[in-house]
């Protein structure tokens, strides 16, 4: 049977979320920023949707902004963390974050910044003495780590480094573990990504009351100025249903995960010669696996297992449009060839990782015969 | 021994060096130039799996790097 395992790319629509975001179609339409009843009911549901998802976060309502998508929130995240703090002027973030938060580091960087990223360990871990030196050091503004890995779901030391960097504002991407894992403490600023718990798309950006922090756009009196335009209200209230509902059964349901996930670990290697499983087996994503396999095509790969309906990712560099390997790969120094990334979801079920196990051994066998690389 | 991957894309480089490996004496070394951005990694990652040794790396004229690779057993 075909199965959805590519969650970490964005999870299929969760039941709640199809309801509430059906029903807000319909009830709060209006633009939350008007005084008549429609716009009234509007702002109500927004108000309602906020207070519940900052309640999941450990946030303050007024702490919390939506915004369009995750990669919007990620961007502003870096980019107003460090037009808030104007007197320091360097960028500090781990060699593995999002590519969103590289390239806002980059675009830091051609208004004359100054970035430095901080490497990883081969289980994708940042290096923790070196990440506290830097962001310590003197013309600082920002430092950004990421909550757990999004291509190989190591979790990273958020809440000790932290505390370690004191008051430097720390950026914490939360986006793989809202709705799967508990949000590290100590964040100045975090984000979220709603389609990584079955919610449409809206990214979350809570800035940390007392958190110096300018918005890297035009004035906009919306989302308590953080960011311009009409939010999308179906959508927002859609992503707070799901939320409170993925909450509500999240330790049994990352267990469950996690018991699949751990299968997919221990069955890989076992099923398929030359596999490297990737990233920390313990302190991980309970959601998310990865490996490489050696002389595999990894574009051919997902083409193969697309053809017996199975969707999952590869941070191959045949499988991306620039033909870099992935980043994160890289730096943990790991094998980007046949790369997969297996994450799942709220209807993820047993029997779909025991088919996906059961094509997978032949079609990697296929794929290394067409590079003739059998015996090899 | 050099072994030209220039134009090969990931994994083609390290099928090559699987390939030419035998090619060499047990402690010598084979070296591999390729221009995918994914031979570096790829190739330390091919060394650590077949236990040979990743000596370091050479830049050949054209700028292409090239990767040192002794062969182990």
């Amino acid at each position: 049977m075909p199965a959805y395992l590519d969650a970490a790319a964005g999870a299929p629509l969760h039941p709640v979320a199809r309801e509430a975001l059906l029903a807000a179609l319909d009830d709060g339409w209006a633009d939350p920023g008007r005084l008549y009843g429609a716009g009234r009911r509007a702002r109500l549901l927004l108000d309602a949707a906020r207070e519940s998802v900052a309640d999941s976060i450990a946030a303050r309502p007024d702490e919390l902004s939506f915004t369009a998508n995750a990669t919007q929130a990620l961007h502003a995240a870096v980019l107003g963390t460090l037009a808030g703090n104007p007197r320091s002027n360097t960028f500090v973030h781990s060699a593995v974050e999002h590519s969103a938060v590289l390239l806002a580091a980059q675009s830091h960087v051609a208004r004359s910044g100054h970035a430095v990223s901080v490497g990883v360990d081969e289980l994708a871990r940042v290096d923790a003495e070196t990440f506290v030196a830097a962001a310590t050091a003197a013309g600082v503004a920002a430092a950004a780590l990421q909550a757990a890995n999004h291509e190989v779901g190591t979790s990273q030391p958020v809440s000790a480094l932290a505390a370690a960097i004191g008051a430097v504002p720390l950026i914490v991407d939360a986006t793989q573990t809202i709705g799967h894992a508990s949000v590290p403490t100590g964040w100045s600023v975090l984000a979220g990504d709603a389609r990584t718990w079955g919610g449409p798309a809206v990214g979350l950006l809570a800035v940390r009351t007392g958190t110096r922090w300018r918005s890297p756009f035009p004035d906009d009196e919306r989302e308590s100025g953080r960011v311009p335009g009409v939010p999308n209200l179906p959508a927002i209230v859609a992503a707070a249903a799901s939320l409170r509902a993925v909450e509500a059964t999240r330790s049994a349901e990352a267990a469950r995960h996690a018991r699949l996930v751990q299968r997919i670990r221990t069955a890989v290697p076992e099923l398929v010669p030359d596999v490297e499983v990737l990233g920390d087996a313990d302190e991980r994503l309970p959601h998310l696996v990865t490996f490489s396999c050696l002389y595999v095509d990894g574009e051919a790969l997902l083409t193969a297992l697309d053809r017996h309906g199975f969707a999952v990712s590869s941070g191959s560099s045949c499988t991306s449009s620039t033909l870099e390997p992935s980043h994160v790969l890289v730096a943990m120094g790991a094998l980007t060839s046949g790369n997969l990334r297996v994450s799942l979801h709220h209807a993820t079920t047993e029997v779909d990782v025991e088919d996906f196990l059961a094509v997978l051994p032949a079609l990697v066998a296929e794929v290394r015969a067409e590079l003739g690389a059998t015996g090899l | 021994m050099i072994i030209d991957a220039r134009g090969r894309r990931c994994p083609l480089p390290i099928l090559d060096l699987a390939r030419h490996i035998g090619d060499v004496e047990i402690g010598a070394t084979i070296t591999v130039e390729a221009d995918d951005p994914a031979a570096r990694p790829d190739v330390a990652a091919w060394c650590r799996m077949r236990r040979h040794e990743l000596v370091g790396e050479t830049t050949a004229l054209d700028g292409t790097p090239g990767y040192v690779v002794r062969r182990r057993h």
